[in-house]
């Protein structure tokens, strides 16, 4: 094709891509359809370039078509996301290092001595299978009175405990480098320490329902009448709220309701009895009882009777 | 107190794992949102290229307010959707009295804004107004042509940049296969002056040719605008760096005995051996190992073979 200078397009086959550096367009504004028809035969020659180069490719056939092996895009663009950083040794690796222990490959089935067959190393009917010890033999260092099979549980227990927080070591080192793996979170869970912002305290299901009950209970008629969610569930318990105490004790146990009377007795009893009793607010509150009742008249205000004013037929009955 | 937390099930490993950092990354995805206010020809725009891009993009239809790519603290909202969706590019559109018809188009390296270019669309032709025979209309996610006219993008810095961001734009996937039947179309942006860029989507028709490369006929089908440059903020250098690095370039093997010379050009060292002169092996010069003598008897030998199979062919 008649290129306008001697130099050629930079072409990226990889990316489909094509660069003309030398066109120029004349400062002086055309029109805009030839604006346009100008541009696309430019673009039209930029693909024929990049078209030469990629029908020339070595191609295989297939069912939909010739297909081409692309060569690697050669403008460099920036990554989206970093490198993936190595991630640092755990510790049991360090100690493999050290040692020079090699890992080796184990099978899934492994020949199984007490049965003479050939079981799994994993999962159902597996070989050594703790649980199906049937006999622990006593050694001499065992005390009497400890349960062997519960002590085995126990002692699983702690070294399952024991390789979590290994494992949590290891991959707190590995978050520390940048490197914790893709499907792993590490979350803070727990008190925080004193200054900073405590995670909110998510509550559970049960505690809502306390909350809503005891809520319920301060309406005038103790939540009885409450429109309820759907799904939720009727109040634990209804009406009032009241503790009677056993009338006959139980046995070996103190009679409740005789300590509770003894005590109010006790306390008006007492040697310091006057102590307790606030005689001058008691003295007051008899008085104002009796004035109420003297005058038979209520402290609220009312309208006064005109003793004056007669009655239209009070006379007529004579 | 820390707590490990893995996901249940497998789809779930599968999303992370998918977009946890590789060597080799999936292509990289358009995140398209406008802001508090846009005119009609910045919504088609931003509907038609969510449209090209179809199965590489999200469309966000909500306004976003507190969303301003140039100033320092209105990046957050953008990265924390870029974070959600797991999207690197994104095109932000917004219509204000100072800067009618926006587009800010930026990167983004590990959900932190890594360059920005923001420029102005003028004389809009949508999709929609072009007529052509639907035969030729592109299939959706088909990898484009890309192809770049004018001396600006090479002279003017932000032409540059630009050219740069819309190649990323779109590019698409990088492939190693290629199918020739499944290119059909082609990306057309010029350099009319060092602030305006024009660019277009066409089709590709192919049409015969005597040699095995058809000829090429480019039809206009997509949208065409002008983008006319306003602001940009380039990446800092470190940064830039960083997001070039590529695994490739770890492995430099340094070559032995080799050099590079500005005015001799690559110099090669070679080492010979010592030559023992004294135990050199003499050539056997005896009579019958000579080179002629061999050939001669050779010769001689199947001049009787031949001769052989002749008076064979002819008593039969």
């Amino acid at each position: 094709m008649d290129m306008e200078t001697d130099q050629t397009y930079q072409i990226d086959v990889g990316n489909l891509l094509a660069f003309n550096p030398n066109h120029r367009f004349s400062s002086a504004p055309s029109s805009r359809e030839e604006l346009v028809k100008e541009c696309v035969t430019e673009g039209t020659k930029l693909v024929q370039a990049i078209a030469d180069t990629l029908f020339n490719l070595p191609s295989t056939e297939t069912n939909d078509g010739p297909l081409v092996q692309l060569p690697p895009p050669s403008t460099k663009l920036p990554r989206e996301k970093h490198l993936p950083r190595p991630k640092p040794p755990t510790k049991w690796e360090e100690f493999a290092l050290k040692k020079g222990i090699q890992k080796r490959k184990k099978d899934k089935i492994v020949y199984d001595e007490t049965t003479d067959k050939f079981k799994r190393r994993h999962g159902y009917d597996r070989v050594n299978d703790d649980n199906d010890i049937p006999i622990i033999e006593a050694k001499a260092s065992d005390e009497p009175g400890e349960d062997p099979f519960a002590k085995r549980l126990d002692d699983k227990k702690k070294r399952v405990g024991k390789q979590e927080k290994n494992r949590l070591e290891n991959l707190k080192s590995a978050a520390k480098a940048g490197a914790l793996p893709s499907h792993v979170q590490l979350a803070v869970t727990g008190l925080p320490i004193s200054g900073t912002k405590a995670q909110p305290k998510k509550i559970g299901k049960e505690a809502l329902g306390d909350v809503a009950g005891l809520a319920a209970t301060s309406t005038a008629s103790g939540g009885k009448f409450d429109k309820k969610l759907p799904g939720e569930k009727p109040p634990k318990k209804q009406g009032k709220h009241h503790k009677y105490l056993p009338v006959v004790p139980r046995y070996g146990w103190v009679d409740e309701e005789k300590e509770q009377t003894n005590k109010v007795l006790g306390k008006l009893l007492s040697k310091h009895s006057h102590e307790i009793l606030n005689v001058g607010k008691a003295i007051n509150m008899y008085n104002d009882k009796k004035e109420k009742k003297k005058s038979g008249r209520s402290d609220k205000l009312k309208a006064k009777k005109d003793i004056t004013k007669k009655k239209p037929y009070a006379n007529k009955a004579n | 107190m820390m707590e490990i937390r893995t996901p249940k099930t497998h789809k779930a490993k599968r999303v992370l794992e998918k977009r946890a950092p590789k060597l080799v990354e999936n292509g990289k995805r358009t995140l398209i949102l406008h802001g508090t206010k846009t005119s009609a020809t910045l919504s088609s725009v931003l509907m038609e290229l969510y449209r090209l891009k179809k199965g590489g993009a999200i469309k966000y239809s909500r306004r976003n307010e507190n969303i301003r790519p140039f100033e320092s603290g209105g990046e957050t909202s953008l990265e924390f959707f870029s974070q959600k969706t797991d999207c690197s590019i994104f095109a932000y559109g917004s219509h204000t009295k100072k800067r009618p018809d926006n587009l800010v188009l930026g990167r983004m390296y590990d959900h932190h804004v890594y360059d920005l270019i923001e420029v102005g669309i003028e004389n809009f032709k949508s999709l929609l107004s072009f007529s052509y025979d639907k035969k030729i209309a592109p299939h959706e996610g088909s990898k484009p042509f890309i192809c770049f006219t004018g001396e600006g993008f090479e002279n003017v810095p932000e032409l540059k940049q630009l050219k740069e961001v819309l190649t990323d734009l779109f590019r698409g996937e990088v492939v190693d296969n290629l199918n020739l039947t499944g290119l059909d179309r082609a990306y057309i942006c010029s350099a009319v002056s060092p602030t305006k860029v024009f660019l277009t989507h066409c089709a590709i028709k192919l049409k015969k040719s005597g040699t095995i490369v058809p000829r090429i006929e480019l039809v206009e089908v997509g949208p065409s605008m002008d983008l006319v440059i306003r602001r940009n903020r380039l990446p800092n250098e470190g940064l830039r760096k960083e997001a070039m690095k590529s695994s490739k370039d770890k492995p430099k093997k340094k070559v032995k005995n080799v050099d590079q010379d500005d005015v001799l050009g690559k110099r090669g060292r070679i080492f010979i051996p010592e030559q023992e002169v004294g135990k050199t092996p003499l050539p056997d010069k005896s009579k019958g190992v000579k080179r002629e003598r061999r050939e001669g008897k050779l010769k001689k030998k199947n001049k009787e073979e031949g001769s052989a199979s002749k008076k064979h062919k002819k008593s039969e």
